[in-house]
């Protein structure tokens, strides 16, 4: 039987020979995962081909684009971040957004709302608790997060929602009670959107214009939102409409607890 | 080790913006202890994700003077192998055995480039096939001297820095070396017997 040795130096170099290359795929996991680059993928909606990017804080990107080249050409300018191309969203996130979306406010869905102020952060967190197939003014929105005065500026930060339809900008309407305006894809696809929650667009403003604002019931004697899911229960011969929560007020109304109708809206633009 | 520095330093003043180019920095050494430690690619792969990720949270809580005077490279081995010490221990636990290390030759012949079945004896053996060998002795090691190893001889990094890494003083660390080595050489020359064996039996 021969002996075979081996010296130090020969298998330090042995060792130091054992180097290798990180596979292509770990550093972009990384930096989605603390948030540093995005993914993004094309989905469907109601209005269409959507494109959603996403990164381990939550979903930061619902928009639409003439490609992917578009898309991560505005993603990067919006964010100052690579989005890199997936074949599809993770299937337990599309699912949570499907459900988030058709309604169901059971389902959570994370979002990155990073380069919000703190004011288009309560902003887009109050409009997210609009439920399915409602809508309230911009003053409702100014009201509940305490501002009652900037209505413009409420408009403003829904106007650069970065989640739309996650955060449901569409569920909130101008204070004169037209449907108003849509960043994702213009006013069309809002009254679209609107409509596929079961909500009459038309009907809504044609009420608005007849300068009813607000609704009630005889026998409870409570005021609502006109979409409020209370309001909606109140059968047609116990409805009374209102202009104004003031006239609400003097007719002996209060308002509902649950829509907390705020006061302001519609008054505005009404012509006398 | 002055990248290191000037890595650090950026960090500190701007953690998002530097990011990106630690992981670059340092994701190949880092999947590299990962694998040589585990034996396995796969593994590897989301124990570096994992220590990356962590690294970036701790820094996140840090205040910027620690994170500037972090040694980045013994730092993040500590991060890496104490993540293959746990994924060892957690997959020994499911396993219900008492040593893997004998076990992931398997993976470690699996992650490597195969070899040339015409290859020819243990002295012609091609780099590919001593590299597929000696990761194979590296991964039986016992863990006490194999992460030495690997961060001394694979790595490189120096006994000071490996003193810091482990955690223990250089003296210990130098003779863990010393020890993984002399290891390794009788298991070397123990598999070369056995090819001989086999060749003129």
């Amino acid at each position: 039987m021969t002996t075979v040795s081996i010296d130090d130096a020969a298998i330090e170099a042995a060792l130091g020979d054992l180097t290798l290359t990180a596979p292509r795929g770990l550093a972009p996991d990384v930096l989605v995962e603390v948030g540093r680059a995005d993914r993004y993928a094309r989905t469907e909606s109601p209005i269409g081909p959507l494109y959603v990017a996403w990164n381990g804080r939550g979903v930061s990107t619902v928009g639409l684009a003439r490609d992917d080249g578009a898309f991560e050409t505005e993603h990067r300018e919006r964010t100052g971040r690579k989005a890199f191309r997936s074949a599809s969203l993770p299937p337990a996130l599309a699912a949570r957004i499907a459900r988030r979306i058709a309604g169901d406010r059971r389902a959570g869905v994370r979002v990155d709302l990073r380069g919000r102020s703190d004011f288009e952060r309560d902003v887009l967190l109050k409009a997210a608790e609009i439920p399915h197939g409602e809508v309230r003014p911009y003053g409702w929105i100014a009201a509940e997060i305490g501002r009652p005065k900037v209505v413009r500026a409420v408009g403003t930060a829904l106007g650069h929602n970065p989640v739309p339809l996650i955060v449901p900008c569409h569920r909130v309407v101008r204070t004169d009670g037209m449907i108003g305006h849509y960043s994702l894809g213009g006013a069309e696809n809002k009254r679209a959107i609107l409509a596929a929650e079961g909500l009459d667009p038309d009907a809504f403003e044609r009420r608005a214009r007849a300068g009813e604002h607000y609704t009630g019931s005889r026998t409870t004697h409570i005021v609502c939102n006109p979409t409020c899911r209370h309001a909606r229960r109140v059968m047609d011969k116990h409805r009374v409409w209102f202009r104004s929560l003031d006239a609400a007020a003097d007719a002996g109304y209060r308002p509902c607890k649950v829509c907390r109708p705020a006061s302001g809206a519609g008054a505005v633009a009404i012509p006398a | 080790m002055d990248t290191d520095e000037a890595l650090a330093r950026g960090l500190a003043h701007d953690l998002d913006g530097s990011f990106e180019a630690l992981v670059l920095a340092h994701q190949d050494r880092l999947y590299t202890i990962a694998h040589r430690f585990l034996g396995d690619g796969h593994d590897a792969e989301e124990v570096t994700q994992d220590a990356l990720i962590r690294a970036y949270r701790a820094m996140a809580g840090y205040e910027a003077e620690r994170i500037r005077r972090l040694q980045l490279r013994p730092w993040l081995a500590t991060i890496v192998l104490n993540l293959c010490r746990n994924r060892v221990a957690r997959s020994r636990n499911v396993r219900g055995t008492l040593s893997l290390d004998f076990e992931s030759q398997e993976g470690a012949a699996m992650s490597e480039p195969a070899a040339d079945p015409a290859a020819g004896p243990a002295a012609e053996l091609d780099r590919r096939e001593a590299r597929r060998r000696w990761a194979a002795l590296v991964t039986q090691l016992p863990p006490a001297y194999r992460a030495p190893v690997v961060l001394r001889h694979v790595d490189g990094l120096s006994y000071p820095e490996l003193a810091i890494a482990l955690d223990r003083p250089e003296g210990t660390v130098k003779a863990q070396v010393h020890r993984g080595l002399a290891l390794l050489r009788t298991a070397f020359e123990a598999s070369e017997r056995l090819d001989r064996e086999e060749l003129t039996a």
